[in-house]
């Protein structure tokens, strides 16, 4: 309809208030997603990714909260009302398709549940459509009443790609869907999740802590540290040529195929990902940066030629 | 020269119903062949990698190779000793023991949460009678082997990172002087930069003390740069089995062709045959 | 020390009133059952200290015959009845901690034992478990308690009843820790750290005390504490039906059964007293514990 982007996010702010003191998981992070684009969201554990993709469609557990920010989805800020989008405009993935399955239901009962409560058709047509969901995640029609136990990994997964496409949602949001899965598994359960999404025109948010995967599947990368946007950029251009210290250093630290011919260390990051409750001043990453300036350790860096975190931007621009 | 040997190694599981229950519903025995006449062998001072995905039969090896776990069939030996020989006095049980360590895949639960670092280092100083007198000093030394300090001794597992449990767990199979080190998935668990640290900790360790290294991993990227020889387990059997840079060049069994095929690539468009 | 003031456990105690009050209930009580003797203004097991004439003064009321007052009145002995409960609560108390500890000393141990070795013992000891826990525990504490005096000499009996009670007590507790370590140790022995001391030689033995125990031991003290509550009753309901402690040395059940005889006779406070403090006791105990549970092991609440 307009060139809008499908989700905006501005300025999010999630806070989880402990007797500690507040800890703060994501902290001032925008970013956009346009339609029919595959965004990934790179980082380690503590990074803020999954829970960056929670807030999106509300489901923080309490005593976390949304402490700042917008959600622009499709034109209209969505605030308490999330859980009105969920299923019905934006899908979920998990990591362990076994929390999103009813293991004491048929799978085709559960995609045509699905697609009812949110689309208005009888039941005739919802098994219908269930059965063409299967089929499109390449799994046997046939198999509509079989249980949740009767697959293996790979093919619940896509089972839970059916559901979380059933009802047709503009976005998709993946978290983590093959980090439970072998490697050969993954390349398919990634391929149908690309294929469909191209077919149908959804955008989907992929979670990952792997630069393999984002590599291969998204256009668009977002990494993150400490709960904050380190880089954002077009996949190719991050991996090739990555502006933020820490963006270079995990794509260098990542072992790959390619590397076999190779007999010399890999790279390595000095130390790990500050924990929530000790963030450093400044710009997070800066006790571990190889390039940290004075400026580094006292102003956190804004996002810079909307691409990178990093004073060395402003340093190179002057 | 090769200091560990494995022949027609075999492991068979007795998954069926109690006896009791077998007699009332007729069901036969069930038995699963997790290991199938696996044969390797390692050069001293190398790291052989076995590679497989789950169910691949690669961590029963590993518990075999530590002598955790008796094979059904064939032998393992370390400098021609069968580890799992009946025969075998006690001296010289323990004296093999001593030379075999393992580096687990878990950093939370390979380290006992109730034991400061300290006494977990200094457990297998005690059970092999080392550094008899002066445990403190070569916990010490230890500790600043995987790059961590004296001070830590002092601490429980749970203050540390999992990337630091790790060194832990690495620093205890250091403490009985092995030659031989079973790393069962050890960064599996890690994140990216802390594995690169990892990996690198276990390079600088073989280099400097001339450990010889069976690497278990599901990963053949995380093998690739560790790795002189890499073996492809598929169901329990091994399909290939090459040096590594010739298997990685020209992978001959078709499953270890997938297998390279569906791993991730930084970069995607410079991969052969896409 | 400085851990233990800044740990969730203690925030936890301070967040929660109930848990405080229970917690100062139970230490008045073993402080009051401890100094018993300091407190107390006659000693209830002397006989001679007894003056019939005292028998049946309401509380707070001079007896008509020897004009004395009493707290709490007297029973149909003339005994005081506030020192007849503190007495009574040392019985309870110590027959109620001692059991546990037998109780949990023996499920404990045959609970690791069960557990780390699998196969013919476990099933053994378990199956014994399992036939003891379809009796109701009172039964086979009344059971053991009889076969036991059975075979004593009847001179001893009086002299070993404490003793006695302890252990049918303490023998018809020990499922619930044996059934609870040894579902902990099955999931223990699985991790890395006991596949690490196999891997430098130690013994199974060593293997249980130094490494599984004391990753066991934290749902045993939750267990220890309701334990506590259900043994203090067991006690209380042995010597209510007269096969507990001695009349000489009368427990809180004792004093129960003997106030039941004069409820309806209008001395009411024969039994009122000595069952308050026992619901009370029984009650703080029992909440300490949930509470312990819930803070020790948060997926239960």
């Amino acid at each position: 309809m307009s060139a809008a982007p499908l989700l905006e996010v501005r300025n999010l702010r999630v806070e989880f208030p402990t007797r500690r003191g507040v800890l703060t998981p994501v902290d001032d992070v925008s970013f956009t997603v346009e339609r029919g684009e595959i965004l990934g969201f790179v980082g380690e554990s503590g990074a803020g990714k999954s829970m960056t993709g929670a807030a999106i469609i509300g489901l923080i557990d309490p005593p976390g909260r949304i402490a700042g920010g917008e959600v622009v989805f499709d034109g209209t800020v969505i605030g308490k009302d999330a859980a009105a989008l969920r299923g019905k405009h934006i899908g979920m993935v998990f990591q362990d398709p076994l929390t999103s399955l009813n293991p004491l239901k048929r799978i085709g009962d559960q995609l045509a549940e699905t697609i009812r409560l949110h689309l208005d058709v009888g039941a005739a047509e919802a098994r219908k459509r269930a059965a063409r969901s299967l089929e499109e995640v390449g799994l046997d029609p046939g198999r509509l009443d079989a249980y949740p136990h009767e697959f293996s990994g790979g093919m619940r997964q896509r089972v839970v790609i059916a559901l979380a496409l059933a009802a047709e949602p503009e976005l998709v949001i993946a978290d983590e869907p093959t980090t439970a899965l072998d490697v050969s598994i993954q390349a398919q359960v990634l391929g149908v999740l690309k294929r469909i999404c191209a077919e149908r025109g959804a955008s989907v948010i992929l979670v990952t802590h792997d630069m393999g995967v984002i590599a291969e599947t998204t256009d668009r990368v977002a990494v993150l540290y400490a709960g904050r946007l380190a880089e954002i950029g077009p996949t190719a251009d991050v991996i090739s040529n990555p502006r933020h210290p820490y963006a270079q250093g995990l794509i260098a630290s990542t072992p790959t195929v390619e590397d076999a011919a190779q007999d010399g260390e890999l790279y390595q990051i000095p130390g790990s990902m500050p924990r929530l409750d000790a963030i450093p001043p400044g710009c997070a990453f800066h006790p571990r940066c190889a390039h940290a300036m004075e400026r580094c350790r006292r102003e956190r860096p804004p996002m810079l030629e909307g691409r990178a975190a990093c004073w060395l931007l402003a340093e190179e621009g002057a | 020269m090769s200091i560990v040997e494995a022949r027609g190694l075999t492991r068979r599981f007795d998954l069926s119903d109690p006896w009791v229950v077998r007699m009332l519903t007729f069901r036969k025995k069930r038995i699963l062949t997790a290991v199938d006449d696996v044969s390797f062998s390692i050069e001293k001072g190398t790291t052989y990698a076995l590679v497989g995905e789950s169910g691949s039969g690669k961590s029963t090896i590993a518990r075999m190779a530590v002598g955790l776990l008796a094979p059904s069939a064939g032998t393992i030996t370390i400098d021609g000793t069968n580890l799992n020989d009946p025969a075998l006095d006690p001296a010289t049980r323990t004296a093999l023991r001593r030379r075999i360590q393992m580096v687990f895949q878990s950093p939370y639960a390979s380290l006992n949460p109730r034991w400061r670092v300290g006494a977990i280092l200094a457990e297998p100083l005690h059970a092999f009678g080392l550094a008899a007198g002066r445990e403190t000093a070569r916990v010490a030394e230890l500790l600043e082997q995987v790059g961590l300090s004296e001070t830590d001794a002092r601490r429980f597992p749970h203050e540390f990172s999992g990337g630091q449990r790790q060194r832990i767990s690495i620093a205890r199979a250091l403490a009985s002087e092995p030659d031989f080190i079973i790393c069962d998935e050890p960064t599996s668990a890690l994140d990216v930069s802390v594995q690169a640290q990892v990996l690198n900790l276990l390079k600088r360790l073989q280099r400097e003390l001339g450990l010889t290294y069976l690497f278990i991993t599901h990963d053949l990227a995380v093998v690739a740069t560790m790795a002189r020889r890499i073996g492809v387990l598929q169901h329990g059997k091994l399909v290939e089995e090459q040096d590594t840079i010739a298997l990685f060049a020209a992978p001959r069994d078709p499953y270890t062709k997938m297998l390279l095929d569906a791993a991730p690539r930084l970069h995607p468009a410079s991969a052969t045959g896409r | 020390m400085k851990r233990f003031l800044q740990s969730d456990f203690l925030y936890d105690f301070s967040r929660s009133p109930v848990t405080i009050v229970s917690f100062a209930v139970v230490v008045v009580m073993v402080l009051s059952a401890v100094l018993a003797g300091v407190i107390a203004p006659t000693d209830p097991f002397d006989p001679a200290g007894l003056d019939l004439m005292n028998g049946f003064t309401p509380p707070m009321t001079p007896n008509e015959f020897t004009g004395e007052t009493f707290w709490l009145g007297t029973d149909d002995q003339g005994r005081d009845l506030f020192s007849a409960i503190l007495y009574g609560l040392r019985v309870s108390l110590f027959v109620g901690a001692s059991a546990v500890l037998l109780a949990m000393t023996l499920g404990v141990s045959l609970g690791l034992l069960a557990g780390y070795a699998g196969g013919w013992v476990d099933t053994i000891i378990m199956r014994i478990a399992d036939i003891q826990v379809t009796f109701p525990s009172i039964l086979i504490a009344m059971l053991i308690f009889g076969v036991t005096r059975g075979i004593l000499p009847p001179a001893q009996r009086d002299e070993l009843a404490i003793a006695v009670l302890i252990v049918s007590i303490g023998l018809s507790e020990w499922v619930q820790f044996a059934r609870t370590v040894r579902g902990a140790t099955m999931v223990e022995k699985e991790k890395e750290y006991v596949a690490a001391a196999r891997l430098i030689g130690l013994g199974p033995g060593q293997i249980m005390r130094r490494h599984i125990l004391p990753n066991v031991l934290g749902p045993v003290l939750v267990i220890a504490t309701i334990t506590l509550a259900l043994a203090i009753i067991a006690e209380a309901t042995l010597s209510f039906l007269g096969v507990g402690a001695p009349p000489t040395e009368p427990s809180l059940g004792t004093l129960i059964n003997i106030g039941q005889d004069y409820l309806f006779s209008g001395e009411w406070w024969i039994l009122l007293f000595p069952a308050a403090t026992l619901l009370m006791l029984a009650l703080s105990v029992n909440l300490l514990g949930d509470w312990l549970r819930d803070t020790l092991n948060p997926r239960l609440k």
